[in-house]
């Protein structure tokens, strides 16, 4: 039979040709041992931040939400950019593990377990923004279709509607699609396991996995499901989040290109946030054998391509309301260049736009400080995106005598702020307490996985 | 691998489903229940600063509600009558009874009885008892059998889901203009239809729009 070896063959996925065991022994001790003095100096400065959203959250729902610095003209302002900044940066962890999944990617396995772990603490931390916004957080489950003594349901015309179904439905999804993910790990560390405790806490998240050959059928076939159910759900949760602002009739904000362009941005600002953490994690924790360097180009070369795309939906906001001929329209993005908050447009444009054009270098996709710089640059430019399509469009709108000017106050910042320590202390969490890496899929793809591989080593 | 668990942990799979459903059902229960007014309002009866009874004035007595609340058919509030509402016939009854005395205080002193509210609707929401009465909805309907009470209480939920009932079925509890004071009027055999064509006839539209009641 002619074995054709002419194909190019892919740079290897794990370097440092490790056996299994190694890999086993690379990821899960981190799970087992004492962590590193860096991880304590870390939770303790996030857990401050999580105090400080918990306080600023008491403040906020015991003072009502004038503690804001939301205005008449400007109803939505730090809350709800944040929400949108969040919810997106949740996107990629789905993008790599569903998306990349179905496109056969085999270097999503050392990266998806820690980006589906920012997804659903991503998640947790918008949720929180649509809950904490509304001035009666007492009665917000009159958004749920339940039903009460009111004979009263939810008005299933409203995208804020959606947006408490497709958010939630979104973090549970991506919940059980972690934790399904997770199950033959967990019983890797249950196996591992030395105490009592940890070996029946172990044995009941890890759901008696043995590894057979049924348990593997059914689970790749149940893991390419749910690959294939939150691919559309991905892209429709942030559809459904920008409908909130393309379904109303704000100059800036009717725009059909709204739902692919949040898309776009969300896997944009996502994939920049991995970027920013596994840079650290692959070196606090020496794991720069499994996320090599070709792991953080692709990443790279994938912020660059949506990152592109959503300059090209700048550009064609710009060219759309030059040619609509509606004055409003104009009129908003003449603004949003030159009016008051052009400072806001500028860092948008400079961080979202150019910045990610470095990485049509191979070189300097490659040059990690350069990329850890540059992923920050981004997600910055991502929260301005979000405020400049927030609160530039609605400062000034139809009505001149309606025209306001925003200023946060110390609260949206402070709770800004604490939403990082939300993120972080479950992010530091996660790193502490579960296989960072998805090891039984990355035993999957490394060389001696391959039925030949052996064949070929004796040639 | 040793066996971590014992043979009867293969209950648990089942016993969680079970306990998941079982809890599922008694939560839904539990809050559809326990947290309507149904339960949180309904037969609510607090002691009022009078021992007054209901039973004896309008049962006993016979006296139309109209008497004492003399405002119903006119305006949205039906009043509580003032304490000359009473001495009109305690000046001469009862001049010593030991249970009037707060309102021979009341009169002597001229400051209110304080009365204590059962029927109590929050103040988002206007109620007119004049367009309920003058289109035919019997004092019994929503505030029960008062000639038999002789401390009142609340005897409906008056929760936004049973007003909506009534505003979306009417012709199921409508009554005739002159029955409408009337304790224990029985409805004749036919009066779906009488309602309906009453209804028809006088253009009664319940409103069930946010605005009938909330502005």
């Amino acid at each position: 039979m002619g074995h054709s070896t002419s194909h190019t063959t892919e740079a290897p996925l794990v370097t440092g040709n490790l056996s299994f065991h190694e890999l086993t022994e690379l990821v899960a001790r981190h799970a087992e041992k004492k962590p590193p003095m860096i991880w304590y100096v870390a939770i303790g400065i996030s857990s401050l931040m999580l105090l400080n959203l918990l306080v600023m959250i008491a403040y906020q729902v015991w003072n009502g939400v004038g503690v804001w610095g939301n205005n008449v003209p400007v109803g939505w302002g730090w809350p709800i950019v944040d929400f949108v900044f969040w919810v997106g940066i949740g996107h990629a962890g789905t993008l790599i593990s569903a998306i990349l999944f179905l496109f056969r990617q085999r270097w999503r396995t050392s990266i998806n377990r820690a980006a589906e772990a920012m997804t659903i603490f991503a998640v947790i931390c918008a949720l929180l923004f649509p809950t904490i916004h509304v001035g009666r957080i007492w009665v917000i489950y009159w958004t749920l279709p339940i039903p009460n003594q009111m004979d009263m349901w939810p008005q299933f015309k409203s995208p804020l509607l959606w947006d408490v179904f497709a958010v939630s439905s979104y973090f549970i999804v991506s919940l059980i699609f972690w934790y399904v993910g997770l199950i033959p790990d967990l019983a890797t560390l249950r196996d591992r396991a030395r105490s009592f405790i940890r070996q029946r806490v172990l044995g009941i998240f890890s759901m008696g996995w043995t590894g057979s050959n049924r348990h593997w059928r059914n689970y790749e076939k149940a893991y390419l499901l749910l690959a294939g159910l939150a691919t559309p759900l991905v892209l429709s949760v942030h559809s459904v989040v920008s409908f909130d602002f393309a379904v109303s009739i704000v100059p800036g904000w009717h725009t059909t290109i709204f739902p692919p362009y949040f898309v776009a941005g969300a896997i944009f600002s996502g994939f920049a946030m991995v970027v920013t953490l596994m840079v650290i994690a692959r070196k606090v924790y020496g794991i720069e054998d499994l996320i090599t360097l070709n792991h953080l180009e692709k990443m790279n070369i994938i912020i660059l391509l949506t990152g592109s795309m959503v300059g090209f939906a700048y550009i064609t906001e710009l060219f759309i309301a030059w040619y609509s001929q509606v004055g409003y329209e104009q009129y908003a993005f003449i603004n949003r260049v030159t009016g008051p908050y052009a400072w806001a447009y500028w860092i948008m444009m400079s961080c979202n736009l150019i910045a990610p054009q470095v990485f049509w270098f191979k070189r300097l996709r490659r040059n990690v400080p350069l990329m850890f710089i540059i992923s920050i640059l981004v997600n910055i430019g991502m929260w301005f995106e979000r405020f400049v399509i927030t609160v530039i469009s609605l400062h000034r709108d139809y009505l001149p005598s309606s025209w306001g000017y925003f200023t946060p106050t110390w609260v949206d910042v402070m709770t800004f702020v604490g939403s990082f320590g939300l993120f972080l202390t479950l992010f530091l969490l996660f790193l502490r307490f579960v296989p960072m890496v998805a090891l039984a899929e990355v035993k999957g793809v490394v060389p001696q996985a391959d039925p030949h591989f052996y064949d070929r080593e004796s040639s | 691998m040793p066996q971590l668990f014992p043979r009867r942990a293969n209950a648990l799979p089942i016993l969680s489903l079970v306990g998941a459903l079982v809890g599922g059902v008694a939560t839904v229960g539990f809050v559809w229940y326990y947290f309507s007014p149904e339960y949180t309002d309904v037969g609510y009866a607090p002691e009022q600063p009078v021992p007054y009874s209901h039973r004896l004035h309008a049962g006993e007595l016979g006296l139309d509600c109209r008497y004492c609340h003399t405002n119903v058919e006119m305006t949205a509030e039906a009043n509580l009558p003032p304490t000359e509402t009473c001495m009109n016939c305690h000046a001469q009854v009862q001049t010593e009874a030991l249970s009037l005395q707060p309102v021979r205080k009341s009169w002597a002193e001229d400051m209110p009885v304080e009365w204590i509210k059962v029927n109590f609707l929050p103040d988002y929401v206007h109620f007119s008892h004049a367009a309920h009465v003058n289109n035919g909805v019997g004092c019994e309907t929503c505030h029960g059998r008062v000639d038999l009470m002789d401390v009142v209480f609340q005897p409906e939920p008056l929760s936004m889901g049973w007003c909506l009932d009534c505003h979306r079925n009417p012709e199921e509890q409508l009554r005739p203009d002159e029955a409408v004071t009337l304790m224990g009027y029985e409805h004749p055999a036919d009066f779906m239809e009488r309602n309906a064509e009453r209804i028809e006839r006088e253009g009664i539209q319940p409103p069930v729009n946010c605005s009938a009641c909330h502005y």
